[in-house]
């Protein structure tokens, strides 16, 4: 058989996920239906645009740990800006996105220029943030604006019955912006470059620092827009939202297939590694009696898996070159 | 008239801090022709292409491209200003596609998106133009091998429409056929007037392919010589040279029949590592200075390392006599009495956040077993005699050892391992990129070792120098021991010769 080997950690993901929704469409009544698995995309939206974010961090040979943060932050921001201070959400939420880029812009920033491994300067940008949450307020922020609760609320009619959030187009869209801007456009192929190689990136003329400062950037304008979208989801803004999200952001991106030593990896991947965390909550929850900490247990062993497998595939692949 | 040449570099300096790299080097480049650089290790070849491709600055001089005065200041300027580079390591992405790697930067593209399509055609239709070679484009690169990656970098040059090309040593991991095939590229691409820099260390490849060859020796240049009028002995001797008239005088040696009474320290019998060294018989006496001399690549370092256990033999065997004890890794080595001095100083050698002392007695502390430990007063002493025996300077035992200057930290590494007593030394350019003062200190203090009983296993890429301390020395050519030379056999001319084949 042929298929490309590059592709067989995204084939095994997929397959992995189709596995499991077959398993669980034959365990449990109600569970084989168009809206279980639209569910998983209502909710784990956000947590798919912070992952997009984080494929291309990963994928340039880096990690960001301020994701989970900084959408702590983007909610505690949206709520005191829209509860308390009356704000517009049209000036709030471009406002939001823009802190989160900057964010991101200035942990890039000194990643490239200091040369300081990208897992501590974001994580000192994770303290950072998430201590400025409580700057704000150490307490919850409901947030009761007609234009937050109506996105929260809005339900999209598809044929057949079954729903979307608005949530849900604003995370596939990114998805497919975030797979045109990884393989066909400059920035995205640099991105790999990088990834695969810094030296040889520098070496043969790319744009490395602007690249490398971008892949942060975005990373965290991705996390902004999740948390914009988290706000929309939960109606509040809380110091306490999101912990140890950037944890199953990394998570969902190795399942897909990226591999943490960079330069390989796939947005689809990355989508269906979100889809598997939220197919493994949901059997959870169909099961009933599970307490959901099963959850990361299972996450856990999965996790171990592919990073064995990645390591058996790039052992194979020496093995193949010599 | 003579032609005007492409590339012309004038009187380059490059200073580092305590090594001069290159001092008032004049290298020129005509379109149409292979040249080769020639030197041994430290003499300035990777300095100067470092130059020529932005990497370093430099502290004078001038370099000119077709007769426009520039200035480099980034590999990207350099690329734009018609000088591209293929390194040995080949520097291009293994995780991208070969049609990416050829025109990464630079794809084909509408409204910004990038057309895959058609990027993929032309470097078919480039790999298949110019470089004669029929592969599936859009593969990864780490689907082929080595020496297939390193045309596609060639590819990759010639399609940011070089004018000179830099092959830097792009040989030393290909096997026959494929340089067969790399040179017959070579010739077509010199015949469509590219100006090819060639640097490589295996002689023969030099005269098959160069029209014209210069020679770097410490920095300095040699000279610039056509390849047919340059016979190989004479490149050798040049490169290899003797430029140090101030030496002083070392005690005189005994003659090498003295030690064939005595025990034998360590014996290598039909020992061998696949692509490092072939089978070789060496055997080392007690209080005998063995030189391995040898051009770059010959097996100098490979050999010394299977001495140390530092790499796994393929057969054969490296012993310890006494204790008749197979070297099999550097932890049994030191055991037994093995001190290695690495040639790379700077990566295995010095604790560069560490002071003086520390780095001194740190293998001897390690000897002991961490659970007894030296007392600070007990360090200090140790410290103190050893920065007097060996004239280290500045002598404070706190000095961070990042501060000294090349030679003194070589002495720090010398007092290091002479404190764990080892009954063998090994020395790997103990004296490469250091003042010619220091370098006397540490040939006199390899005479003074071995009168007191030490084995010496010393190498040098300075001939001279190998000639000077050792009682004997076995030549290296290709990765092959050929010869042991004694006695009055030991000149330079006798030595070039067995190095040149004939």
């Amino acid at each position: 058989m042929s298929i490309n080997r590059k592709y067989v950690p995204i084939v095994v993901t997929t397959s992995l996920f189709l596995l499991m929704f077959i398993a669980g469409s034959f365990r449990y009544n109600g569970f084989f239906s168009p809206q279980v698995l639209l569910n998983l995309l209502i909710d784990n939206a956000f947590l798919l645009i912070v992952a997009v974010g984080m494929s291309f961090v990963i994928i340039s040979g880096g990690i960001d740990l301020s994701v989970g943060a900084v959408i702590a932050l983007t909610t505690m921001i949206s709520a005191s800006l829209v509860q308390q201070l009356n704000w517009s959400p049209i000036i709030v939420i471009p406002l939001v996105l823009l802190i989160g880029a900057l964010l991101g812009c200035g942990m890039g920033a000194i990643i490239h220029y200091f040369k300081i491994q990208p897992f501590i300067v974001t994580l000192a940008g994770m303290f950072l943030a998430r201590g400025l949450c409580y700057v704000i307020s150490i307490q919850t922020i409901t947030i009761d604006n007609p234009f937050y609760t109506a996105m929260a609320q809005t339900k999209i009619r598809l044929p057949g019955g079954s729903f979307i959030s608005i949530s849900v187009i604003i995370a596939l869209v990114v998805v497919a912006a975030a797979i045109y801007i990884a393989h066909y456009t400059s920035f995205g192929r640099n991105v790999y470059a990088i990834g695969g190689s810094e030296q040889s990136a520098l070496l043969m003329g790319l744009p490395v620092a602007k690249t490398k400062i971008l892949v942060y950037t975005l990373s965290g304008l991705c996390s902004a827009l999740a948390g914009v979208v988290f706000t929309f989801y939960m109606l509040s803004g809380y110091g306490l939202h999101a912990v140890g999200m950037e944890l199953d952001t990394i998570a969902a991106v190795v399942i897909g297939g990226t591999l943490l030593t960079g330069g390989v990896g796939y947005i689809v991947g990355t989508f269906f590694g979100v889809m598997i965390q939220g197919i493994i909550q949901t059997i959870i929850s169909f099961e009933g009696t599970l307490s959901s900490w099963w959850t990361k247990i299972v996450i856990g062993l999965l996790l171990c898996l592919f990073i064995l497998l990645q390591k058996v595939l790039s052992a194979r692949q020496a093995i193949f070159k010599s | 008239m003579e032609q005007q040449p492409v590339l012309e570099m004038r009187g380059i300096h490059k200073q580092f801090p305590g090594v001069k790299a290159l001092s008032n080097v004049d290298f020129r480049l005509f379109s149409g022709e292979v040249h080769a650089l020639m030197g041994e290790n430290g003499a300035g070849k990777s300095s100067l292409i470092k130059v020529l491709t932005g990497v370093y600055s430099i502290d004078q001089g001038a370099v000119k491209l077709s007769n426009q005065p520039v200035s480099l200041k980034s590999p990207l300027e350099a690329q734009e200003a018609g000088i591209s580079t293929v390194y040995q390591e080949v520097n291009l992405c293994t995780n991208l596609t070969v049609a990416e790697n050829i025109f990464i930067g630079r794809e084909p593209r509408r409204f910004g998106r990038i057309l895959w399509k058609q990027m993929n055609r032309n470097a078919d239709k480039l790999l298949k133009d110019r470089m004669q070679l029929n592969i599936d484009v859009t593969l990864p690169l780490h689907a082929y091998s080595v020496a297939i990656q390193q045309l596609i970098a060639i590819a990759r040059a010639l399609s940011i429409s070089a004018k000179v090309l830099i092959l830097d040593e792009p040989t030393s991991s290909l096997d026959a056929n494929e340089v067969k095939q790399l040179f017959s590229i070579m010739q077509t691409l010199k015949q469509d007037g590219l100006a090819i820099l060639f640097v490589t260390h295996f002689l023969d490849q030099v005269y098959e392919i160069s029209d014209r060859i210069t020679i770097l020796r410490n920095g300095n240049l040699v000279g610039e010589y056509m390849a047919k009028d340059l016979p190989k002995l004479e490149l050798v001797s040049q490169m290899i040279g003797k430029d140090l008239t101030q030496l002083e005088k070392l005690p005189s040696k005994s003659a090498s029949e003295q030690f064939e009474g005595n025990e034998i320290i360590a014996e290598a019998k039909q020992a061998a590592r696949k692509g490092a060294i072939e089978p070789f018989d060496l055997k080392l006496r007690k209080g005998e200075v063995i030189g391995l001399a040898g051009l770059l690549g010959s097996g100098r370092t490979e050999t010394a390392r299977l001495f140390f256990g530092a790499d796994a033999l393929d057969q054969g065997t490296v012993r310890m006599s006494k204790a008749n004890q197979h070297i099999q890794s550097p932890r049994k080595a030191i055991e037994h009495g093995v001190a290695f001095c690495s040639e790379n100083r700077k990566t295995e050698g010095i604790l560069d956040e560490l002071t003086v002392r520390e780095n001194i007695i740190v293998a001897l502390q390690s000897t002991r077993g961490w659970y007894k430990p030296l007392s600070r007063k007990k360090q200090n002493e140790i410290a103190e005699h050893y920065i007097q025996l060996l004239n280290i300077n500045p002598p404070h035992t706190e000095q961070l050892i990042k501060n000294l200057s090349g030679g003194n930290q070589q002495k720090v590494l010398l007092a290091r391992w002479l404190l764990t007593q080892p009954k063998l030394l090994i020395l790997d350019e103990p004296t490469r990129g250091i003042d010619v003062g220091a370098k006397t200190e540490i040939q006199r203090l390899v005479l003074d070792l071995s009168a007191k009983g030490m084995s010496v296993l010393f190498i040098s890429s300075e001939l001279e120098e190998v000639l000077r301390v050792s009682h004997r020395i076995a030549v290296l050519r290709d990765r092959r021991k050929i010869k042991e030379i004694s006695d009055q056999e030991m000149t330079e001319h006798s030595i070039m010769k067995t190095i040149a084949g004939g």
